[in-house]
């Protein structure tokens, strides 16, 4: 059963508290001047304590999936002769965020968990993480959640609207009941109804239809291949293996794994020097296949959540919404 | 839970030039009977990194592997430094490899391998000849660039004497000497030259460059060869193999999960 209730932001805060001896508590944090121009402030998910601290009135630049997937993350300590798997982290994880990033979750999952091997670093942080979910009524000019079916949160711990002076809550999670405690409330959980931008994707996109379409070339000139997208993207879960060894003993390193960008140089380079996708244009093919084609074939599912990250960090203001419209369009469907 | 990323430690047998820039390693492993012919390995060098390189011959009842290494990447350069004894992480198989039993099996086979792409069907040609596989024929094209780079000559001179070998260089050069008799030519020239008075009996590997996979597959299916009878295997750049990463991924199809080993049919529709 799911408890309604509403509390005041200050035992809301106190319950964090409470919480916080368990769980390290992930929302999304604004960090000042630590944008990517002068005078503007980054939003991104870290450590946090108190309601007032969750930035959900701005989009989150990156997305939570930096928790689920670290950017950086040690796989193995060696010496020449053994290799170490790292300590495990012993807290558990609550991760305050909105349902198109809860939407992405399944995707990590998809891949991470299923795809034939279970990844057991993944497997040990997620089955430690709960989410609670935080209300979104309008989004914002570059989302596009209802037309990707990511609007409405699923499989969630809790659920909460921030308003004014209180906090609406939905729990679901038992241990979860046992800390927040308020007065009961009928409400529902806000969810976007409608977007800005609105695309009718098809079903089935293939490849073969798409992959010498001159619109890709556009890109091969506009698109610097910097990997912002990816990077801010919360579904891209492509990563590469780096190894390093200290400089104070060489004989003993870490292997590491870094996200990587299917736009940047060096994503598919083969030992001996050959390469697939020189050109720019044909890498956005392939991360715009990958978001609403491919991956769906394979899963059954689309993989973009239309949360709009991507044109919001794009250099070259290249919008990802629009790019799917034109190929929409040449397609011979529906949208403008 | 099992680490899928964890290396075990094995033992190099012994170390034996192949050409100047290729080598082959044998090296001790404990889970031969669990390899496909065309199936792949990650090689894992503390410090350096993980690169998938094919299993080119296994010995079940000798417990050992063996690998055809080329020096050209940040990996392989490592291995040339290693001598026999010295110990090399490993862990795999992974991929499909060749569908022998359910496809080849008492077929008339015809493997066409171009350079190092004779690596991934050494083992699959050697089970063959030395008859742990039956086929009702076995016939062979292998293409080098020149005779500095033919590989397996000792191989070769031993499938020579019981099946169909054409071994072509790109160019001959004045002087080239080879007791093996080499023909010259890509080896799509050579395609005649083998017996497709058959065609519902044969099956044709193709292992080498993209390119050249591209084109061998294209002349036998102009000598009337239907798709679904020609098989190739991909090489692409891999950091998990184990379908995590994405580097390898074409369309949906993870070559390191459904590859490298594919029907024409599925590999020409595999579009990068």
């Amino acid at each position: 059963m799911n408890l309604k209730i509403s509390m005041n932001n200050i035992s809301f805060n106190e319950s964090l508290k409470k919480l916080g001896k368990k769980y390290k508590i992930y929302g999304p944090k604004l960090f000042p001047f630590a944008g990517r121009t002068s005078d503007t402030d980054l939003v991104r998910y870290a450590e946090v304590s108190t309601i007032e601290e969750m930035v959900f009135d701005k989009k989150s630049d990156f997305s939570p999936k930096e928790i689920l997937l670290p950017q950086n993350e040690t796989m193995f300590y060696f010496t020449e002769k053994e290799y170490k798997e790292p300590d495990i982290e012993e807290k558990d994880t609550l991760i305050f965020l909105k349902s198109c990033d809860l939407h992405s979750v399944k995707r990590f999952d998809e891949i991470y968990l299923k795809n034939k091997f279970s990844d057991i670093y993944y497997a040990q942080r997620r089955e430690k993480i709960k989410f609670v979910v935080v209300g979104c009524k309008t989004g914002f000019d570059s989302c596009f959640c209802v037309s990707m079916g990511t609007n409405i949160p699923e499989n969630y711990s809790m659920g909460i609207n921030i308003r004014d002076s209180e906090v609406e809550l939905e729990i679901l999670d038992e241990e979860l009941k046992d800390i927040f405690n308020g007065e009961e409330k009928k409400f529902k959980i806000d969810t976007v109804t409608e977007n800005k931008i609105e695309l009718n994707i098809p079903n089935e996109i293939n490849l073969e239809d798409v992959i010498d379409l001159k619109l890709w070339r556009e890109y091969d000139k506009r698109c610097v291949a910097c990997g912002k997208c990816n990077f801010v993207c919360p579904t891209c879960t492509c990563t590469t293996t780096q190894d390093i060894f200290y400089t104070e003993n060489e004989n003993t390193g870490e292997r590491k794994r870094v996200w990587a960008s299917c736009h940047v140089d060096g994503f598919t380079d083969m030992a001996g020097g050959h390469e697939f996708r020189k050109k720019h244009g044909d890498r956005m093919r392939f991360k715009t296949m990958h978001k609403i084609g491919d991956f769906k074939k394979r899963f059954g599912y689309h993989m973009c959540t239309g949360c709009g990250r991507c044109d919001d960090a794009c250099p070259e203001h290249i919008s990802f919404s629009n790019c799917i419209k034109k190929l929409i369009a040449e397609l011979g469907g529906e949208n403008e | 839970m099992n680490n899928i990323y964890m290396p075990k430690p094995y033992k190099i047998l012994s170390i034996k030039k192949a050409t100047n820039i290729e080598w082959l390693f044998k090296v001790e492993f404990d889970k031969t009977e669990e390899i496909n012919y065309g199936q792949f390995i990650q090689i894992s060098i503390p410090k350096v990194g993980e690169a998938p390189i094919s299993v080119t011959d296994f010995n079940i009842e000798e417990g050992w592997i063996e690998f055809l290494i080329r020096k050209v990447g940040k990996v392989t350069d490592i291995l040339f430094y290693l001598k026999a004894g010295d110990t090399l992480f490993l862990r795999g198989p992974y991929g499909n490899g060749f569908p022998f039993d359910e496809k080849y099996k008492d077929k008339h086979l015809v493997i066409v391998a171009g350079g190092s792409g004779c690596g991934p069907v050494r083992s699959m040609i050697n089970a063959v000849h030395k008859k742990f596989k039956s086929v009702k024929k076995m016939e062979l094209i292998l293409g080098f660039k020149d005779t500095n780079c033919i590989l397996f000559e000792d191989d070769i001179a031993d499938w020579q004497k019981e099946n169909n070998l054409v071994l072509t260089v790109d160019k001959l050069c004045e002087g080239d000497a080879c007791d093996l008799g080499i023909s010259e030519g890509l080896v799509t020239q050579h395609v005649d030259k083998l017996d497709l008075t058959d065609i519902n009996d044969l099956e044709v590997v193709i292992v080498g460059p993209p390119i050249m996979m591209k084109f061998a597959a294209m002349e036998f299916e102009k000598h009337g060869v239907p798709e679904e009878k020609i098989w190739l295997s991909f090489e692409r750049k891999m950091s998990c193999a184990v379908g995590k990463c994405g580097h390898c991924k074409i369309d949906e199809t993870y070559v390191c999960l459904e590859g490298p080993v594919f029907n024409y049919i599925k590999g020409k529709k595999l579009l990068d």
